[in-house]
């Protein structure tokens, strides 16, 4: 089901744009990981030899950021809201009844490999709370109904 | 027929782009030319999606709109209008200088932008010494607009007198603070201003790169900047030729990676660095030692979008609204469990039950107010009886406050303090950047304490007081050191939810 994994060149010429950035290592994680959906453990020692650090270093920042993953998601990525002000509109309430009905734990992946779902500190969509992310479509003042839907279309 | 609808993640949360393509759809039954404009929002989220349709040169508000509203409104017979936009109360109470143009222009027409008073002040900074520049913002008595108001013109000052090779402007774009979308909506709204300050700072302290650190949470404000970035490249406003002055500055767009702790200025450079986000010590100041050890201006988007308007209006004209030493305007955030919520700009000095009883019109919810967050995750929670306290740095200080980046986050009676609380350790513990021990370890014991207290054991209580005071005295950031804050405000404000059950029975 995942595709191939990449070889060194490919890993190579998607870093390669950013080699000259000043502080150039988080453009190629992401750059790496918009192409691969993770940073696969392959990346690892061509990025480490293009900027002259240690694997160590480089593992150090990867798993600093909650953003990179060292694991493909699922198809789609749900992302709910934890924050206070989502929190004020019943936004706990929501992400339990959830990750409830899809009998996973935040980061879980449904069976079906459809939806990843992960918690999110804030989307800036405070004034109409409860917020959610479904990929990089926003989403405001989501209830079950909407939930239902989102996740329906999501194929989960 | 000119329609403007706004393109901002609040409008588009709300269902916007469905109402846009509805829109599309009655104008060709119509038979009608439809000029559709995608603008930022003017703010009012309650009222998203807003359709404005232009007749006879004034803009006529429609909102809510569903879909289902499109034909009605084009014909002008819909129940959904709300008169000249302008006229609006929330707008017409506001002061607006840094939005100005926020919900008015296409964010992405320079033209628009110029129309409106964009570049004006870029173009008289071209004309004045670095000194000078520098001079003018001190006189403005703008402050950090990210949370530590900090006087702009000192760190502006301290960066120009420093002697490097290179010098930087970063702006701080991560803006992770619950009950805030100040930064979001100026990015999304108006991207030029937020340029055209960087570039006033840079010719201010003499530097030639720049860049935004944006957080990844914001999609739609990536592209909208990265879009600008470009026209204003091409445009000659970025490049080695500033609207053909001679002067060099550039800058790019780069994108933080989920980390709430990057928005301290220090952990910032050091991921913009491609490091670990971990804080570093203060001194060396930014300033100083910033990017890449050089001297940096980091200042908030807020703060730098506001810098245009000074250079535009005058210093003097900023700094004559405002309250003590809080000068000029603050841009309010109002959410969480409010009726109206939204972004209202005004004068530092309204108090903070105007805005709640008055501005926000109460929860949404219809319940009574029990306590407002003021200044995100790391802001007291402050009870009704604290409303009569004056918005503005040293005089919510006073009341145990922090203005913090100005976002209000409204709970009503049906919130559980106690869990507030709890929740503000637990997200200090998922966020520590891992630095200082009373912040790692600390937060993670922090929630664990108040599992105590939940469960009934009033010993925990002095004991958590006691782990705040450690978290304050040995931490050396905000995250780890005011943490506390929120905690420390619900054993203070709510104390009968904070005592252990038991006790509280018998």
């Amino acid at each position: 089901m995942s595709p191939p994994l990449p070889d060194t060149d490919e890993i190579d010429a998607i870093i390669a744009p950013h080699r000259n950035a000043e502080g150039p290592l988080l453009p190629m994680l992401h750059a790496v990981q918009d192409a691969f959906g993770h940073i696969p453990e392959t990346a690892h020692r061509v990025i480490a030899e293009a900027l002259n650090i240690s694997r160590a270093e480089l593992h150090g920042v990867i798993s600093f950021y909650h953003d990179f993953r060292s694991q493909p998601a699922g198809r789609h990525v749900l992302k709910i809201c934890r924050a206070e002000a989502c929190q004020a509109m019943g936004g706990a309430a929501l992400a339990d009844a959830t990750l409830k009905r899809l009998g996973l734990d935040w980061h879980g992946t449904t069976r079906n490999g459809a939806v990843t779902v992960e918690p999110v500190y804030c989307l800036g969509l405070c004034a109409c709370a409860p917020a959610a992310m479904l990929d990089d479509r926003v989403l405001g003042r989501v209830d079950d109904a909407r939930m239902t839907s989102l996740l329906a279309e999501a194929g989960a | 027929m000119r329609v403007y609808v706004p393109m901002d993640s609040a409008a588009k949360a709300l269902g916007a782009e469905a109402v846009v393509a509805a829109l599309q759809a009655a104008a060709r039954d119509a038979g009608v030319t439809l000029e559709l404009v995608r603008t930022g929002t003017r703010g009012m989220i309650w009222l998203e999606p807003l359709v404005e349709v232009e007749i006879n040169g004034v803009r006529h508000g429609y909102g809510p709109a569903a879909p289902e509203d499109a034909g009605a409104i084009l014909d002008g017979t819909s129940e959904r209008a709300l008169g000249p936009v302008e006229d609006l109360d929330w707008m017409a109470r506001q002061t607006r200088l840094t939005f100005a143009r926020v919900g008015v222009i296409d964010p992405l027409s320079l033209q628009d932008y110029a129309a409106l008073g964009g570049l004006v002040g870029l173009r008289r900074a071209l004309g004045m010494t670095g000194a000078g520049i520098v001079e003018e913002v001190t006189t403005s008595g703008l402050r950090g607009r990210g949370g530590a108001g900090f006087p702009t013109g000192i760190k502006w000052k301290t960066v120009h007198d420093a002697q490097a090779p290179q010098k930087y402007i970063v702006c701080n774009a991560d803006e992770g603070d619950s009950g805030t979308f100040a930064d979001r909506m100026l990015m999304e709204g108006d991207p030029f201003t937020l340029i055209e300050g960087m570039v006033i700072a840079a010719l201010g302290v003499g530097a030639t790169r720049g860049y935004v650190y944006l957080r990844s949470e914001y999609p739609d404000a990536i592209r909208v900047m990265r879009r600008a970035v470009e026209i204003a490249r091409k445009q000659r406003v970025l490049g080695a030729d500033v609207l053909g002055s001679g002067r060099v500055f550039d800058m790019e767009i780069r994108v933080g990676a989920g980390a709430y702790v990057c928005g301290e200025e220090t952990s910032l450079l050091n991921s913009l660095e491609g490091k670990r986000g971990v804080v570093r010590a203060k001194p060396p100041l930014p300033a100083l030692e910033g990017f890449l050890g050089r001297p940096t201006v980091v200042n908030n988007v807020i703060s730098l979008a506001t810098v245009p308007v000074i250079f535009e209006k005058g210093a003097q004209h900023y700094a004559d609204f405002g309250l003590g030493r809080s000068r000029g305007t603050v841009t309010l955030q109002i959410a969480g469990n409010v009726a109206r919520g939204g972004l209202f700009e005004t004068a530092f000095g309204i108090t903070l039950g105007e805005v709640v009883e008055g501005l926000a019109g109460g929860t949404a919810s219809g319940r009574p107010v029990k306590a407002v967050q003021v200044g995100g995750p790391l802001g007291a929670y402050l009870p009704a009886s604290k409303f009569d306290a004056p918005l503005g740095y040293e005089e919510l200080d006073a009341k145990g406050g922090l203005l913090g980046h100005a976002g209000l986050v409204v709970f009503d009676d049906t919130a559980d303090m106690l869990s507030m609380a709890r929740f503000a350790m637990e997200f200090c513990a998922i966020e520590s950047c891992g630095k200082c021990t009373p912040c790692r370890i600390g937060a993670v014991r922090g929630v664990e304490t108040i599992d105590r207290i939940r469960q009934g054991d009033g010993a925990a209580v002095p004991l958590l007081r006691d782990l705040c005071e450690t978290m304050k005295d040995g931490s050396l950031c905000a995250l780890g050191g005011l943490t506390p804050l929120p905690v420390e405000s619900v054993l203070d404000h709510f104390a009968d939810e904070a005592l252990p059950r038991r006790e509280a029975a018998e």
